[in-house]
Order: structure tokens, then sequence, then C-alpha cells
């Protein structure tokens, strides 16, 4: 976990893996 | 001026409240960790104490009550549209998906703001000298703060989806 955040790039791809896992929970919530 | 009494017109004037103070906040969050933290290494060590003494206290203020603003704001805005403690169950039972996304926009939003108060800034108080602490201790507290900062960048990802998703989602009511 901290590598990944001592990576900039890592961490702003991590952001948009994490928001497609969200979208597709808000979708299957609502 | 009765428009100014109706909740119809302080809904969007809250919202543009919100979002100002969340550019202050997400800015200054931004301006850390893709510019100054990167940056830092490439600096001569006799000027670094430029950006630790002058730039990084300044920043840390904008950035910690734009933070508070923030949040205080989008309660302010989530209670005035009515769905405050709906959001904030996540949206369950309410079969409304706007609101199952404001809702998750909402407590990534909460997390970012505690990372903010609660870690973030008592350990940057020790690296620019308002709490005293020890060498190792310095380097230890901006590690930390480093660490939850870039946690926030990875939040502010989701965070903004969710925010901007919900109220553009024209079929999320039927959703």
């Amino acid at each position: 976990m901290e590598s990944l955040l001592n990576n900039l790039w890592a961490t702003i791809i991590a952001g948009f893996v994490l928001t497609v896992i969200l979208a597709i929970v808000i979708r299957a919530m609502a | 001026m009765d428009f100014l009494a109706q909740a119809d017109f302080w809904r969007p004037f809250f919202r543009w409240l919100h979002v100002v103070a969340g550019i202050m906040w997400i800015g200054h969050l931004w301006y850390f960790n893709f510019t100054q933290t990167p940056t830092m290494p490439k600096i001569p060590t006799e000027l670094r104490p430029a950006v630790v003494r002058y730039i990084l206290p300044e920043a840390l203020f904008w950035f910690r009550w734009g933070a508070m603003l923030t949040l205080i704001l989008g309660l302010i805005l989530a209670w005035l549209n009515g769905y405050l403690l709906d959001a904030l169950k996540l949206g369950i039972g309410t079969h409304n998906g706007r609101i199952v996304a404001i809702g998750w926009g909402m407590w990534l939003g909460i997390i970012m703001w505690f990372n903010v108060w609660f870690i973030i800034w008592p350990n940057q108080k020790k690296v620019i000298g308002l709490t005293s602490a020890t060498p190792d201790e310095v380097n230890a507290a901006r590690r930390t703060a480093g660490l939850a900062s870039r946690v926030n960048t990875m939040l502010s990802i989701p965070m903004s989806y969710a925010m901007i998703f919900a109220p553009h989602w024209y079929g999320g009511m039927t959703a």
C-alpha cells in the first residue's frame, strides 16, 4: 500500500480503478 | 426580493458556494501532490526553507479551511435539498440512485475532511514548526502527512465522480 502511495501515477490509476468499482456499486444499489 | 426567501433560490446558491470552497480545498491538495512534493527533492537544500517556511504554511491555511468550509456548506446543501439523513445512510431504502451516489460522495468527502484535520494538519504542524518535535519526529510526521495526502488525492477521484454524477443522473430516480 505504501509503495503504491509513494508513486503519484499509481495513486491516480488506483483512484480511477476505485471510481469504476464505485460506479458499479452505485448502479447496483440504485 | 421574494425569491431570496425561497429554497429554490438558495439551493443552487449553496451548491455554487460548496463547489467554490471545494476548488480551494482540492486545488491545494493537488498542488501539494502534483507540484510541491515531487519538486522538493529537486530544489537545492539551501532553498528548501523558502518553501517550508513561507509557501507551505500559507498553502496549508487555505487548504484546511477550504476543507472545513466545503464540508459545512455541503451539509447545509444536503439539508436544503432534503436528503441529508438519507444520503448519510447511502440512500438505502430510498430507491433513488441520486441519493445513493451523493451519499457515497459525502462519505468519501467526510473521510477526506477527517484526514485533513486529524492526520495531515497535526503532522504538518510539526513540519512547519508550530509543534515542537525532534528531527526524527519531523521526518516521521512528514511521511505520515504525505501518505494521508496521497490517500486523499486517490479518494478525490471517486469522490468527485459521485458528487458530480448524482445531480446529473437524470435516470437515477427511476433506476
